[in-house]
């Protein structure tokens, strides 16, 4: 196959890419986005098939479809309430392909490099790898914390930062050793060192960081495995991987910048991780007050006697699975006339926009679920706010309290409707190790145990 | 300390100070409690209830009255027909009094009550601080009047309030116009709208139009630009040209609706007349005007105080005793503000009262104090308070808003600065960096910089368009796109070394686990957001 051929179908893979992401701006145009991007996916894979594999055809189908039916059975598999550790999963593969990949290059002696480009070569190598393999045990961490094999709470190493920065150092200067290395097993040796810095380096930097900022994590994730894989790509000289990993790259960096803004907090600062653990919360006020709380029964009434109803979820509606129960209750005040709006906090959840996936699934009309910055003026005519097993983000000691950890931070405003009933398990506080005043407002009624349960009782009895 | 509840004797009053609840109450908290026999008859509390609450029941009003060191009243006191005395001469000497009083208008009653050392607290000085509601005693009482109204309106009114369609053919709703839409004003609209009416709503203050519209009644606006709000929460006299066009929408309304209930009230001045002779001439025969302001004079030319008649076939109630219309209800309500009241005054619990004359609201109700007139009291110094909420709101917006002006000058001020930090500093950095890479990358790097560099943008452009809610779904297609990267593994498979086609082959299989694995799910949650 010629050249000019290879880079026209990339060429043509490459719009596809861009196609697919960009039908993600609506409902409607996001699964022809997604058929693009299969088929971009499809016409590189063959395309580079018939130009480049002249061995092992056999074997390799045999991988491929392999890994292809893990895949799929996978993917049919997942809990839509466990989507941030598939992610996360994913991206680990991401990272590890980027590794092995590098290897395999840099001991390629197929091509030889003499010069510049021999220099710039080798530090495509080592920074494809580098950022390959941060990302593969980063991501092993997050779907560790993600499904509670690993404690949710920031590891707190004493000097983090110095070792953090030890470990930046060592990389570097392992760099400067390794682009001068003219003895090839000295180079790898090299190699295999800065490629267990990385990893240890990748597991440290996602276990210092706090459940509450996993969306964070995982855009972040997400964009470095992008990044791996435009580095690979400027290692193979091949403009495809190039455009799809600046594109993924800089997908994710947004996506960590949306997360960050809806968290009022740096990238920098959620990456130095420890979140909720430095001074502020021990100062913080105790909260004072007495609970109130509500049975089904009563909450109920509440509903039913209410014209404006509004559904916080959380992360906690995730955990308990509450995303049916409250649609069929949604349904119902729909059918009575109530009308019924759901306002998601950009970081409510486990990873960027997981509530509107388990509302989608519970199939909540998308019409009535908006943003937090749509619906947070409206609170004051709502009579009735449910909230679903979100903390941290209908916390009002973010505008109240300055020297609060989470202070600054936009949240719901739910305390400014008539009656905010809280569904919870039981008092404890947030991700963020923040108390929560809502919870003893005047016109707060918690209803404790699982949400689930909770909501299927409310169901029956409305 | 012993609480003494005598009978009223203003003639056509059922009402009554206390409720057998309020009784139990306040011998919890350590009073003692005398009814006069009778007493509660008029609001269906008999003397065995009061008796079952722990009360005691005295014959005859003097020695109720004799009994008293705190006596509880609603009507302000008059001179008893029957006993020929006065009923401020049946106080012992230095006893205490809480009853509707109206001092502007019972100077007299204030000389009388000081000659007798006693110390006495209107109910009706009460100030309106928001803290004292429970106490307020007038709302209650407007609140009871505005409901009796639209009752009185639908007794005189020969049709249903709502509309009906029967076999007998159909029956329009009524129309209703509520002109004040205070504590009655809204009872009124409340009540008739429970009735099915049709109502419609007229205030001089414009922030009330919420409150009107949130009951589901409409608000009539006037095509007229004056702010009616005066002190305390009350309606103030308005601009002439105001009331003019004020009158035209009165007339226009007149005609067309069948029950009008007037509730304007100016603090200190007689009831404004807005409905006049031809007003009342141009409405249907057998509509009702309920004038609840016939006590100061009337809303409506018409009126007759205290009485019903009918003028051009309309027919105008002009009762001043509408709460004592509805007797149980208002003596229940009543008795509560006054039970706050004297647990106000009571913090110990311990069956003593005490005039603290340094709380406000106290200070207020206090008309007469150990002989000593204590009315008209100084104003009360806090202004933010005493406007209700929607002033103290303005207020804090002014605050905020020159706040927020000093923070745009201090950014105007070091706004160069930070401007260098944030936008030349970064660029002039990567441009030096561009330069450096310029000078020792070979062209074949360049050319795919310059791919990498155009992708961020693009990707920059597109990412940003993705709507939130499909957040996910974009992170779940990214990572099967990133996957692409398993080109760097079909390239490499066909490698004679082995480590390297090992290595492919790896790269190869776990690539495949993620393209399928991100596609089919992206697929499968897209799926769900078909809608």
């Amino acid at each position: 196959m010629s050249p000019s051929l290879i880079t026209v179908a990339y060429l043509a893979s490459a719009v596809l890419f861009i196609l697919a992401l960009g039908g993600l701006s609506t409902n409607d145009t996001a699964r022809r986005g997604n058929l693009f991007g299969m088929i971009g996916m499809a016409i590189a894979v063959l395309v580079t098939i018939i130009a480049f594999v002249s061995r092992n055809l056999e074997i390799l189908i045999v991988i491929m479809l392999a890994g292809g039916a893990i895949g799929f059975i996978l993917s049919r598999r997942v809990q839509m309430t466990q989507m941030p550790e598939l992610v996360a999963i994913l991206h680990s593969l991401v990272g590890l392909a980027a590794v092995l990949i590098g290897f395999a290059t840099f001991m390629d002696s197929s091509i030889e490099y003499i010069g510049v480009e021999k220099t710039i070569h080798e530090i495509e190598i080592y920074i494809g790898i580098c950022i390959g393999a941060l990302t593969f045990t980063g991501s092993v961490v997050a779907y560790g914390k993600l499904s509670g094999m690993i404690g949710g709470a920031p590891l707190m190493l004493p000097a983090r930062h110095w070792l953090n920065l030890v470990l930046f150092i060592a990389v570097v200067v392992i760099a400067v050793r390794f682009v001068g290395e003219p003895d090839h097993n000295q180079a790898t040796m090299l190699l295999l060192a800065m490629t267990v810095i990385a990893l240890l380096f990748g597991i440290h930097m996602v276990a210092a960081i706090g459940g509450a900022d996993m969306p964070v994590v995982i855009s972040m994730l997400n964009s470095y495995s992008g990044w791996a894989a435009a580095a690979t790509g400027f290692m193979l000289s091949n403009d495809l991987l190039i455009v799809t990993g600046a594109l993924v790259g800089s997908s994710g960096a947004i996506l960590s910048y949306i997360m960050c803004r809806a968290m009022n907090r740096h990238f920098i600062s959620v990456i130095a991780g420890g979140f909720g653990t430095s001074g502020g919360s021990s100062a913080g006020p105790s909260i004072e007050g007495e609970v109130q709380t509500i049975d089904t029964a009563a909450m109920a009434d509440l509903l039913n006697a209410a014209k404006q109803v509004m559904v916080v979820p959380g992360y906690g509606m995730a955990t308990a699975q509450a995303q049916h129960a409250i649609a069929d209750i949604t349904k119902t005040l729909i059918s009575k006339g109530i009308s019924v709006r759901y306002g998601i906090h950009p970081v409510a959840g486990r990873m960027p926009g997981h509530m509107n996936v388990l509302l989608a699934e519970a199939k909540v009309p998308y019409d009535i679920v908006f943003e937090m910055d749509e619906i947070n003026d409206d609170f004051p005519d709502v009579d009735v706010s449910i909230v679903v097993g979100a903390n941290d983000t209908v916390n009002p000691l973010a505008q109240e309290d300055v020297d609060s950890p989470i202070a600054g931070m936009p949240v719901l405003e739910v305390w400014k409707g008539h009656t905010t009933v809280v569904l919870k398990r039981g008092m404890a506080a947030g991700y963020a190790g923040v108390d929560n005043p809502l919870f003893v407002k005047e016109n707060t009624r918690m209803l404790f145990g699982d949400a689930r349960e909770s909501l299927e009782a409310l169901a029956q009895a409305i | 300390m012993m609480i003494a509840i005598p009978a009223e004797i203003h003639r056509g009053e059922k009402r009554v100070a206390t409720s057998p609840e309020v009784v139990r109450k306040l011998i919890a908290a350590g009073f003692e409690v005398t009814l006069e026999s009778g007493a509660g008859t008029g609001a269906n509390f008999s003397d065995d209830i009061f008796r079952g609450m722990g009360a005691a029941i005295a014959t005859d009003a003097e020695s109720a009255w004799a009994a008293g060191d705190l006596i509880l009243k609603v009507r302000p006191p008059e001179f008893n027909d029957e006993l020929g005395r006065h009923e401020i001469d049946l106080m012992s000497t230095g006893a205490r009094l809480i009853s509707f009083i109206w001092p502007a208008q019972h100077e007299d009653l204030l000389s009388q009550l000081a000659a007798k050392q006693a110390t006495a607290l209107a109910m009706d000085s009460i100030p309106r601080l928001s803290r004292a509601q429970k106490l307020d005693a007038l709302s209650s009482m407007a609140n009871i009047a505005g409901y009796r109204a639209v009752i009185e309106a639908a007794h005189h009114f020969g049709r249903f309030f709502s509309g009906q369609i029967t076999a007998a053919g159909k029956v329009d709703p009524a129309k209703v116009m509520v002109i004040g839409a205070g504590v009655a004003g809204l009872a009124a609209i409340g009540a008739a709208k429970s009735l099915g009416a049709i109502v419609r709503a007229f205030d001089t203050r414009p922030e009330v139009k919420d409150q009107i519209e949130s009951m589901d009644a409409e608000f009539l606006e006037l095509e007229f630009e004056e702010e009616g709000s005066g002190e305390g929460g009350y309606a103030k006299v308005m601009s002439k040209e105001f009331i003019e066009a004020e009158m035209a929408l009165f007339a226009e309304q007149a005609r067309e609706v069948d029950v009008i209930i007037t509730t304007a009230l100016i603090p200190g001045k007689p009831a404004p007349k807005l409905i006049t002779n031809a007003m009342v001439l141009s409405m249907r025969d057998g509509s009702v005007i309920v004038d609840l302001a016939a006590e100061q004079g009337g809303n409506c030319e018409e009126t007759v105080p205290g009485k019903v008649v009918t003028r051009y076939g309309v027919h105008i109630v002009g009762y001043t005793d509408l709460p004592s219309r509805l007797a149980s209800q208002s003596s229940q309500l009543y008795a509560t503000n006054i039970y706050n009241l004297i647990m106000d005054m009571c913090p110990e619990k311990d069956g003593n009262i005490m005039v603290d004359m340094d709380d406000d609201v106290i200070r207020g109700a206090t008309v007469v104090n150990q002989g000593e007139i204590t009315w008209p009291p100084p104003a009360i110094e806090v202004s933010a308070e005493r406007k209700p909420s929607f002033g103290g709101q303005a207020i804090k917006h002014e605050g905020k808003g020159s706040s927020d002006k000093t923070h745009d000058a201090a950014i105007g001020a070091s706004g160069i600065s930070r401007f260098a930090k944030s936008v030349w500093l970064p660029m002039i950095l990567g441009g030096l960096a561009l330069f450096g890479l310029g000078q020792v990358a070979p062209p074949s790097f360049m050319a795919h910089f310059t791919v990498f560099v155009l992708s961020c943008f693009i990707g920059y452009m597109v990412i940003w368009n993705v709507s939130a809610t499909l957040h996910t779904p974009l992170m779940s297609v990214t990572n099967a796109i990133s996957s692409i990267i398993i080109l760097g593994a079909l390239t490499q498979i066909s490698s004679t070394s082995n480590l390297i086609y090992i290595l492919a082959g790896i790269a190869a299989f776990i690539t495949c686990i993620n393209i399928v694995g991100g596609f089919s799910v992206t697929q499968r949650m897209l799926q769900m957001f078909k809608g």
